[in-house]
C-alpha cells in the first residue's frame, strides 16, 4: 500500500504545535511507517518551492498550525489548500485563532509603533519601521505584508477537521493519526475531541451552591486544590469550553483559561464564558452587583483568550 | 547610487529551525557573494496585545512567544511578576522553579544537539542529505541511541508537567512563587529520572569526543575562519561567576575576555538598545555603552553573542563538578577563553546539559523540594519589575509596567535569540562569502551556509525524524533580468 | 453627524413585562421614534451576551434589553442574571470600542407605556449622535462551520 502523504506547516504560531507532535515520543516511528511528511520546515530542508511543485490533491493530509496574521501565511493557507485532500486545522491558534488573535485588540499601524519605536529598549532615531520592500545596493528584499486582523484558519479557507488545544495534547494527536491511517476519521466540519464541557471531565469537587460575592485573582491566595475554582471566587474557563485535555492545568492548580475552545453547540466562547462568570454573581442589589463584577478584569482578554479571530465582532473596533 | 550586477540565490524557507526565515545571497559579477541578509518575515506584537491584561496571566501569555521554550517564558515572566509585586518568593519556591526549569534546558539541549547538530558530525557537513538526519545518525550508532534521546527527552518533558500542568506551556508562575508544590512521590519519579538523565549526558558528551573530536577534518571545520566571529558575549553569572540559567547578575565580556559590564535585571535599559532595519521584522540588540556600527565585527561595534559558548565565555566555570570537567577540557582543547569558533556552541550546549543533568539531580534530592510553603502572597501594590533567565538560546528579559490594579500599562521583552539576530546576519554572511565563489553553488555548501545558522539557534527538531528519502532543495540562480542561469537540486 | 442616517436598536424585551409595556406604548397612540426592532423573549435573563454582539455584528447600531423591575422577576431571579450580564458585557463592549450609549438595559414594567417611548426616543437620539456603527466592515466575522449549532 502506498504510503500516505502528510504536510505539517506552521502560519502564526510558536512551535508548540511541532514539539506536541515530537511528545508523542516513540510513537513518531509509527508516523513514520505509514506516511511520506512532504513539508515540515521545522524539522526537514523542503522549501516552498518543493510544495508548489506537487500536484493538486496529492497531499494526503496537511496540518495547519497557526494563525494568519501576514500575507505568506495566507499564501501558503491557499497553496496547501490545493494541494491537500484534507486539511487539519491543528492547535488553537489555527481553529480559533489563538494568543496571537489577541493582536486583534490593535492594528498593524499600533503594532508597528509600539514595537519599532515605542519599547523601552528600541532606539529608533528616523523611525524606520520594516517594509514589503526595500532596495538595498544589491537587490531588492521583500517582506510580507503584515494584516491589520489576525484570522483563524477556517476564515482564509475550506477546513476539514479541528484539532483544538495548545498545544494539542499528545494522546489526541495518537487518536487523530491512527483515525487517519485507519480511515476513520469522522465527516468532515468535525472537531476531533469529546463532545463535552471541560466542567465535565474535571475531577474537584463541586457542590449546587455555586454563588460568588467576590471575584479574586489568582495571586490573591493559595486555592485549595481540591475544590472547583469557580466556588472559590476563581474566574475558570471550565464551563465555556471543551474537554480532552486531561485538565493539566487544574491539576497543576490553576484555573482552565479555554484553549479547547467552546464546547459543541457554541459559537461563541468569549461571549458564553462571560454570560457563565456573570450568572455567578450573587446580589440582588445593582451596586453590589456591579461591585462583584467589578472583580473580573479584563473581560475581552480572559473569554477571549484564544478566541478572538472566531469572535463575533471580530476584532477590536479600527 | 548605482546597483552592482548582481544575481540572487534564495533560500526560502530557512529549515530545521524554530521560526520563519529566509536567505537572499547577492552575488556579482565574478560570481561571488557580494551580501548576504537574513530576513526575518513574522512578527506577533506581544508588546502591544498584554497591554491591558491582568499582570499575572502574562506568565500563561509570554510563553506562547515560543513553543520550545515556553518553560524560560515562564521563568522570566515569574520572576518579572515578583519584581512588579514587589514579592520574593519562599526559598522552597525558587528550587522548584529552578528545578522545573534544570529539566527545561535539558529537554531543549537534547532536542537541538540530536536532531541538529549531531547529522552534521555524525554524517559530515556534505553528507548526502537523504541520510544527513537523525535515522542516519542512528543507522550510525545505533537504534539504541534514538530510543535513549527519545526516552531522556521525554523525561524532561515529564519532569516539567509533573511541576508545571504542562511541558509546553506551563502554568505553575505566580508572583511570589508557585501554584502546587510536588510530594514524595513525584519528587522520587524525578530523582529516577534525574539520574538516568545524568548518565545521559555523560554519554553525550563522549560520543561529540568520540565522533567529533576525534576527527580532525570537523575540528579544522570547527576553528576555522569560515564560523569564526570575534564579538561581545553575554550570559547570567551567580555571585562565584559561574554559569546559572536561573539567577544571576548579567554579565558582559569584551572579544578578548574581559569583564565589560556587571548589572542587575533591572538595570538592563543602560546596557541594551535595539536596532531596526526596514527588511527584516526582527530587531537587532547591541551594547548602548558601545554603539550600534551595522553589522560588523571590531572592539567598536555593539554587537554580541548569547547562549552557550557566550555563557561559558562569560563565566569563570560551571557550579557543578562534572560539568566543571568538561568546561575545562573544552577550553583547553579550543586554547583557551573567549572562544570565537560558532560552531563550539554544540560542545558549549553539552557542557551546559551536563550541568542542568546535575543540577537536576542535586535539586530533586533538595531536603526543601517537598516543602509546601511554594508561595507568598503580595501585599504590595504592584508597579514595575523586571525579570531575567538564561533561555537555552540566551538571555532572556522580560520588563512589565502596570497601574495599581496590576493591569499592564507597557511592557518590553528582549527574547533569547534576538540578543544574537546581528550575529546570525553576520555568521550567514561570512560563511556565504567564503563557501560560494564564481558561482558555484551546491547542495552541500548551502547546507554549509545553514550550518552557520543552526550552531544558534537550537531548532528543536524531530528526535527521530523519520525522513523519508530526499531533503530537497532547488536553487535557480537568476541574472538580473531574471534569466535562470544554473539549477541547482538535491 | 449623518442627516440621511436612521439608527438600527435592536430590542429584546421580556414578555412579562417589557413586551406589554411597549404595548402600551402602542394602544396609547404615544409618539416615539420608529428606530427599535423588538424581540420577545420570555425573560430579560434570556438574552445571551451572543445575541447582542450578534446584533450590532450583523448592522444593529444599538441594543436595548429590557425586564421587569428587580423583584418583580416572573421567574424570580432572571432580571438579576440580566444585571450580572449586562454590567460584564459592558465592560467587555467598552474594551472592543462599543461606546456604552449603545447597549442599555432598562427595568420597564406592563405599566410603563411611557417609559418605553421615552427610552427609544433617548436612545434614538444619542445613537443619531454618535453616528452608525458599522461593525461589519470590521474584521472578520465568526462563521467556522464546525463550531456552530
Amino acid at each position: 500500500m502506498d504510503k500516505l502523504k502528510f504536510a505539517i506547516y506552521w502560519a502564526a504560531s510558536c512551535g508548540g504545535c511541532d514539539v506536541a507532535i515530537l511528545d508523542i515520543n516513540e510513537k513518531i516511528l509509527d508516523v513514520a511507517e505509514i506516511a511520506d511528511i512532504v513539508l515540515w520546515p521545522i524539522a526537514l530542508d523542503f522549501k516552498y518551492k518543493d510544495v508548489e511543485a506537487l500536484p493538486d490533491g496529492s497531499v494526503d493530509v496537511c496540518l495547519f498550525n497557526g494563525a494568519v496574521r501576514n500575507s505568506e501565511q495566507e499564501e501558503l493557507a491557499k497553496l496547501l489548500r490545493a494541494k491537500s485532500k484534507a486539511m487539519v486545522a491543528f492547535g488553537a491558534c489555527a481553529c480559533f485563532g489563538g494568543i496571537p488573535s489577541l493582536g486583534n485588540v490593535s492594528d498593524r499601524e499600533h503594532i508597528f509603533r509600539r514595537v519599532y519605536q515605542e519599547t523601552a529598549s528600541t532606539a529608533n532615531p528616523d523611525t524606520v519601521y520594516p517594509r514589503t520592500v526595500t532596495e538595498v545596493p544589491e537587490g531588492r528584499l521583500e517582506l510580507p505584508e503584515f494584516f491589520d486582523t489576525v484570522k483563524s484558519l477556517a476564515q482564509v479557507i475550506p477546513v476539514e477537521y479541528f484539532i483544538p488545544g495548545c498545544p494539542p495534547p499528545p494522546d489526541l494527536i495518537v487518536t487523530v493519526v491512527n483515525a487517519i491511517a485507519t480511515g476513520q476519521l469522522p465527516p468532515p466540519g468535525a472537531v476531533i475531541a469529546p463532545d463535552k464541557a471541560l466542567c465535565d471531565e474535571c475531577e474537584r469537587e463541586r457542590s449546587e451552591d455555586k454563588t460568588v460575592k467576590e471575584f479574586r485573582r489568582p495571586w490573591q491566595f493559595i486555592a485549595d486544590k481540591e475544590k472547583c475554582f469557580l466556588e472559590q471566587g476563581l474566574v475558570c474557563a471550565g464551563p465555556g469550553t471543551r474537554a480532552g485535555c486531561g485538565s493539566r492545568c487544574i491539576k497543576a492548580n490553576m484555573p482552565c483559561r479555554g484553549c479547547f475552545g467552546p464546547p459543541p453547540g457554541v459559537s461563541d466562547q468569549g461571549a458564553k464564558l462571560l454570560s457563565a462568570m456573570a450568572s455567578l454573581a450573587d446580589s440582588e442589589d445593582p451596586t453590589e452587583m456591579a461591585a462583584i463584577i467589578g472583580g473580573i478584569k479584563d473581560p475581552l482578554g480572559t473569554f477571549y483568550r484564544f478566541g478572538m479571530a472566531n469572535s463575533t465582532l471580530g476584532r477590536v473596533k479600527l | 547610487m548605482t546597483k552592482t550586477q548582481t544575481t540572487t540565490i534564495l533560500i526560502n524557507p530557512i529549515t530545521r529551525l524554530e521560526g520563519h526565515g529566509k536567505i537572499d545571497i547577492f552575488l556579482n559579477d565574478a560570481g561571488d557573494v557580494e551580501n548576504a541578509y537574513f530576513q526575518v518575515p513574522e512578527l506577533r506584537g506581544f508588546e502591544e496585545f498584554c497591554r491591558g491584561r491582568p499582570v499575572e496571566e502574562l506568565a500563561r501569555i509570554t510563553t506562547r512567544i515560543c513553543g520550545v521554550c515556553p518553560g524560560a517564558h515562564h521563568m522570566a515572566s515569574s520572576k518579572a511578576l515578583d519584581a512588579v509585586f514587589h514579592v520574593d518568593p519562599p526559598p522552597a519556591a525558587k528550587k522548584l522553579r529552578e528545578l522545573f526549569y534544570c529539566a527545561h534546558m535539558i529537554h531543549s539541549h537534547i532536542a537541538h544537539f540530536y536532531a541538529l547538530a549531531a547529522p552534521d558530525f555524525v554524517l559530515g557537513p556534505q553528507s548526502d542529505p537523504a541520510m544527513r538526519n537523525v535515522l542516519g545518525v542512528i543507522a550510525t550508532v545505533g537504534r539504541e541511541l534514538g530510543e535513549s534521546v527519545i526516552r531522556h527527552r521525554a523525561y524532561a518533558q515529564d519532569i516539567q508537567a509533573l511541576i508545571g500542568g504542562k511541558a509546553t506551556h506551563p502554568v505553575c508562575g505566580l508572583p511570589g512563587g508557585m501554584s502546587k508544590a510536588i510530594n514524595e512521590e513525584e519528587r522520587k519519579s524525578i530523582q529516577d529520572m534525574a539520574e538516568s538523565t545524568l548518565e545521559f549526558a555523560k554519554f553525550s558528551l563522549k560520543l561529540f569526543h568520540d565522533v567529533v573530536l576525534m576527527n580532525k577534518e570537523y575540528v579544522d571545520i570547527v576553528l576555522g575562519d569560515v564560523y569564526t566571529m570575534q564579538s561581545y558575549y553575554m550570559g547570567l553569572v551567580d555571585q562565584n561567576n559561574k554559569v546559572n540559567f536561573y539567577e544571576g547578575d548579567i554579565r558582559v565580556v569584551d572579544p578578548v575576555g574581559l569583564e565589560f559590564a556587571r548589572f542587575k535585571p533591572a538595570e538592563y535599559l543602560d546596557h541594551i538598545q535595539e536596532h531596526v532595519e526596514s527588511w527584516t521584522y526582527l530587531k537587532f540588540p547591541y551594547l548602548k555603552n558601545v554603539g550600534w556600527r551595522g553589522l560588523v565585527e571590531g572592539d567598536d561595534s555593539g554587537v554580541f553573542r548569547v547562549a552557550p559558548l557566550a555563557r561559558l565565555n562569560v563565566a569563570d566555570g560551571m557550579a557543578t563538578p562534572l560539568a566543571q570537567e568538561a568546561y575545562e577540557a573544552m577550553f583547553s582543547t579550543l586554547g583557551g577563553k573567549p572562544v570565537h569558533a560558532t560552531l563550539a556552541n554544540h560542545w558549549a550546549r553539552l557542557v551546559e546539559l551536563m550541568y542542568a543533568a546535575e543540577r537536576l539531580l542535586e535539586l530533586a534530592t533538595d531536603a526543601e523540594i517537598t516543602s509546601p510553603d511554594v508561595r507568598a502572597i503580595p501585599t504590595a501594590t504592584p508597579d514595575e519589575g523586571v525579570g531575567v533567565v538564561e533561555a537555552p538560546r540566551g538571555t532572556l528579559f522580560h520588563h512589565y509596567k502596570t497601574d495599581s490594579d496590576g493591569l499592564v500599562t507597557d511592557l518590553n521583552l528582549i527574547v533569547a535569540t534576538v540578543n544574537n539576530h546581528a550575529a546570525i546576519c553576520m555568521s550567514i554572511k561570512k560563511a556565504a562569502q567564503a563557501l560560494i565563489k564564481k558561482k558555484t553553488v551546491s547542495e552541500g555548501l548551502l547546507n554549509m551556509v545553514e550550518m552557520a545558522f543552526r550552531a544558534y539557534d537550537p531548532c528543536f527538531g524531530c528526535a527521530t525524524h523519520a525522513l523519508p528519502g530526499q531533503m530537497p532543495l532547488t536553487v535557480l540562480i537568476r541574472d538580473k533580468s531574471g534569466e535562470i542561469l544554473q539549477k541547482v537540486e538535491r | 453627524m449623518n442627516e440621511e442616517y436612521e439608527p438600527t436598536i435592536i430590542g429584546f424585551l421580556c414578555r412579562w413585562c417589557s413586551y406589554l409595556g411597549a404595548d402600551l406604548a402602542g394602544t396609547s397612540r404615544m409618539h416615539y421614534p420608529a428606530n427599535l426592532i423588538p424581540i420577545r423573549v420570555m425573560c430579560s435573563g434570556r438574552v445571551d451576551p451572543t445575541f447582542v454582539m450578534r446584533a450590532l455584528a450583523d448592522g444593529a447600531d444599538g441594543v436595548l434589553i429590557a425586564g421587569c423591575h428587580p423583584g418583580d422577576c416572573h421567574y424570580q431571579c432572571g432580571n438579576y442574571r440580566a444585571a450580572g450580564r449586562y454590567s460584564l458585557l459592558c465592560d467587555m463592549l467598552e474594551q472592543f470600542g462599543v461606546e456604552k450609549e449603545r447597549v442599555r438595559l432598562e427595568w420597564i414594567s406592563a405599566a410603563e407605556g411611557e417609559k418605553f417611548a421615552s427610552v427609544v426616543t433617548e436612545m434614538t437620539n444619542d445613537i443619531r449622535r454618535l453616528g452608525p456603527l458599522k461593525w461589519n466592515g470590521n474584521g472578520a466575522k465568526a462563521d467556522s462551520p464546525a463550531l456552530e449549532e
